[in-house]
């Protein structure tokens, strides 16, 4: 992939300014409080438990994990949806951890975010048209010629041609592809500086999924995008983003590059999950598949030390189910948060 | 008319079912396969039709399905939504809805045309005790206000007519081979993570020890470890049990764990049947190289591509071959309908193939 190459070259050349990251979190804490009663306090969700995580313009990273990791709580958080309770979350060189509903408005119309359920995030009574212009009532474009020039402009760049079909079309009337070209448009027509895909194609048909993946990469290029992409698929996830980040049980375990994180894997979880992943061969049938007892721990009693320590089976006794282990930098900005690797970090 | 094939008594089935259950823990030798002779056809299709009514008028979606299925294979259904995989379920089940148009074809299972059982009979004789399904996003298919363990037993009590206590002692032997822990007999389906839930769907297709189990994308909606898990039980539950299952799934990745044989379906029709090894590595119809080279893969160096073009309308389907508008092998002879040609047991509905593989004619 040729843009790749490129893409990775410019952030190599960037200076370590911190203006110069799009989102930039910072020890990340977002705990939800569970209550007795309705009111009497009974502990915590620690859904996101010190995360911290970097974003140059014109980069993207995906954000792998199963569901109930915290990843959707981690990009909630960024859009401001979720009120952090610890740590801090800049946007485009400001601090936005404690900014007000109105202040955020400035905020949120720099990031566009696309669902994972087209049908499900659009309003099934408005048509294209509609819900293309209304983003750009909200945000004070008062000319209607404008919206209407605008909203023809995102189309074609989504490649819904020719646009005069599509605008009166309701969403029941488009087929999934063509609804998350849809929903891609809407996060597009206020030109953001970051979009947020929340498991864009995980409800999409396979022979669709690639098309859609390939529309986000070209928008990127082409608008020098940061992307965050969530999602529990590692097949899709290598070809979409330069950096991998694979989060357990609301901590990110292992930072690597796409090609580092599955043919240099470091922390048992990934082993696992890239064990999981299936391609087509027909070998499959004759092995079972080597999974890991147990499922994903509770958040609100997390196991102490590394969380994955109960269901690893390289596990230390004594410094794994003690002690949270720090990030071992394994070279080539490949992070690992794993105590297998405490003698021989760079 | 059922055939005496297909009654037994209520305690010689009550005693079948149990003696699978406890096959069930037998430890797995997967390197072994059995062979068949092909006179032993457990389900056999031909052109199968199911036809919805609708305003704007009949929808083809499963339009002269063919193929046939040994005991203990599994088969996968393959392709892109709205294609017709959920209906062909439905057809082979006999589950349909209220507006069905045409419903004709031969479901031939152990020889006996279920066809021809009126519906009292196919639903004593046949849903539920020689097949059963688990059905798309069965997670959610459980109902809410009873307990899970009443809801796997409940097929033994109205099927084989067993005392509650007998189908729940049943029931809880289904819960430890399908790997659910047995105190979760008395909970409620919201106190199961998906995975579970997923495992006790599964319990319930299998209580009565059918013969073939319909799985509809039993793991689409599952975490990628959950998903694994899933597919061990499957397959240990296709060696200990001797059960057969038709997969039907849009995930190819996934289905490679199961699949013995791969029948690929376009617009309402089989286009493709192969067997595995030959499915994965050199696919036959153009439709099933596109579908191939669209999967992202984790271990090889290609990019993934997409096919061009929407799956047509299942109300007006092109005439000839279905796939020609997106074909990239397209030629003069794709206007007519093109025929099977067999290479063995496999075979493929395109017109490239005339002169390579044999005709039926």
């Amino acid at each position: 992939m040729s843009d790749q190459v490129t893409l990775k070259d410019k952030n190599t050349q960037a200076p370590e300014d911190p203006s110069e990251y799009v989102v930039d979190l910072q020890g990340l804490e977002v705990f939800f409080e569970l209550r007795k009663f309705g009111f009497q306090h009974a502990g915590y969700v620690r859904a996101v438990d010190g995360v911290d995580l970097r974003l140059k313009r014109g980069e993207t990273i995906a954000i792998v994990g199963e569901s109930g990791c915290g990843k959707s709580s981690l990009m909630r958080t960024i859009l401001r949806l979720n009120n952090p309770t610890g740590g801090k979350v800049f946007f485009d060189g400001k601090d936005i951890t404690h900014l007000s509903a109105n202040e955020l408005k400035d905020i949120r119309r720099r990031i566009g975010y696309v669902q994972q359920d087209p049908y499900g995030a659009m309003p099934p009574f408005m048509d294209v048209r509609g819900i293309l212009e209304e983003p750009l009532k909200i945000n004070g474009v008062t000319d209607k010629a404008e919206r209407e020039q605008r909203i023809h402009a995102v189309l074609e760049k989504v490649k819904m041609t020719p646009v005069e079909d599509y605008l009166t079309k309701f969403p029941h009337q488009l087929s999934g592809g063509q609804q998350q070209r849809i929903v891609i448009a809407r996060a597009m027509i206020l030109n953001p500086i970051l979009l947020v895909a929340d498991e864009p194609v995980s409800m999409l048909d396979a022979s669709v999924r690639v098309e859609i993946l390939k529309l986000l990469r070209s928008l990127q290029d082409e608008f020098n995008l940061a992307v965050i992409y969530i999602s529990h698929d590692l097949a899709t996830v290598r070809y979409f983003s330069e950096h991998i980040y694979v989060m357990y049980a609301g901590q990110i375990i292992e930072k690597a590059d796409g090609d580092d994180l599955i043919n240099e894997t470091a922390h048992p979880y990934t082993h696992a999950l890239l064990a999981a992943t299936s391609d087509p061969d027909p070998k499959n049938v004759d092995e079972f598949q080597d999974v890991p007892p147990g499922e994903p721990p509770s958040l609100v009693n997390p196991p102490a030390g590394c969380r994955f320590h109960p269901r690893c089976r390289y596990m230390i006794p004594g410094l794994c189910d003690v002690e949270r282990p720090p990030e071992f930098n394994l070279g080539n900005s490949h992070l690992v948060a794993c105590w297998l690797f405490k003698d021989n970090h760079v | 008319m059922a055939d005496k094939q297909t009654k037994i008594s209520t305690r010689e089935q009550t005693q079948l079912a149990r003696e699978k259950a406890e096959r069930m823990n037998r430890p797995v030798d997967l390197s072994v396969t059995k062979e068949y002779a092909t006179d032993d056809y457990l389900l056999q299709i031909k052109d199968l039709k199911l036809h919805f009514l609708t305003t704007r008028g009949p929808v083809q979606a499963v339009d002269g399905v063919n193929f046939d299925l040994y005991p203990n294979k599994a088969v996968v259904v393959v392709g892109e939504s709205g294609c017709g995989k959920t209906s062909l379920a439905k057809a082979v089940l006999r589950l349909l809805p209220r507006n069905t148009g045409e419903y004709s074809g031969q479901v031939i299972l152990r020889g006996v045309d279920t066809m021809a059982l009126s519906d009292e009979e196919y639903r004593k004789d046949i849903r539920w005790v020689k097949m059963s399904m688990v059905p798309q996003a069965a997670m959610n298919s459980l109902n809410p206000v009873i307990r899970v363990g009443e809801q796997v037993a409940e097929p033994m009590i109205v099927h084989y007519g067993a005392k509650k206590s007998e189908a729940m002692e049943q029931a809880a032997k289904m819960f430890q081979n399908v790997g659910v822990p047995v105190d979760f007999l008395t909970r409620y389906p919201f106190e199961l993570s998906g995975g579970m839930r997923q495992r006790v769907a599964i319990a319930m297709a299998l209580v009565t020890g059918p013969d073939l189990v319909i799985l509809d994308e039993p793991t689409s909606a599952l975490d990628v470890l959950t998903q694994a898990n899933i597919f061990n039980l499957l397959k240990r539950i296709k060696r200990n049990l001797e059960t057969s299952f038709i997969l039907i799934t849009h995930d190819i990745s996934t289905s490679s764990e199961l699949a013995d044989i791969v029948a690929v379906m376009y617009a309402g029709q089989i286009v493709e049947v192969s067997e595995s090894h030959r499915f994965f590595s050199v696919p036959r119809h153009p439709y099933s190289k596109k579908l191939m080279a669209s999967v992202p893969r984790l271990r090889a160096k290609e990019e993934p591509d997409f096919i061009l073009g929407r799956p047509p309308s299942l109300i007006n389907p092109p005439t000839g071959c279905r796939f020609k508008d997106r074909c990239p092998d397209r030629f003069e002879k794709c206007d007519v309908e093109p025929p099977i040609f067999r290479f063995g047991e496999d075979w493929v509905k395109c017109w490239l193939y005339e002169g390579q593989g044999e005709t039926d004619e």
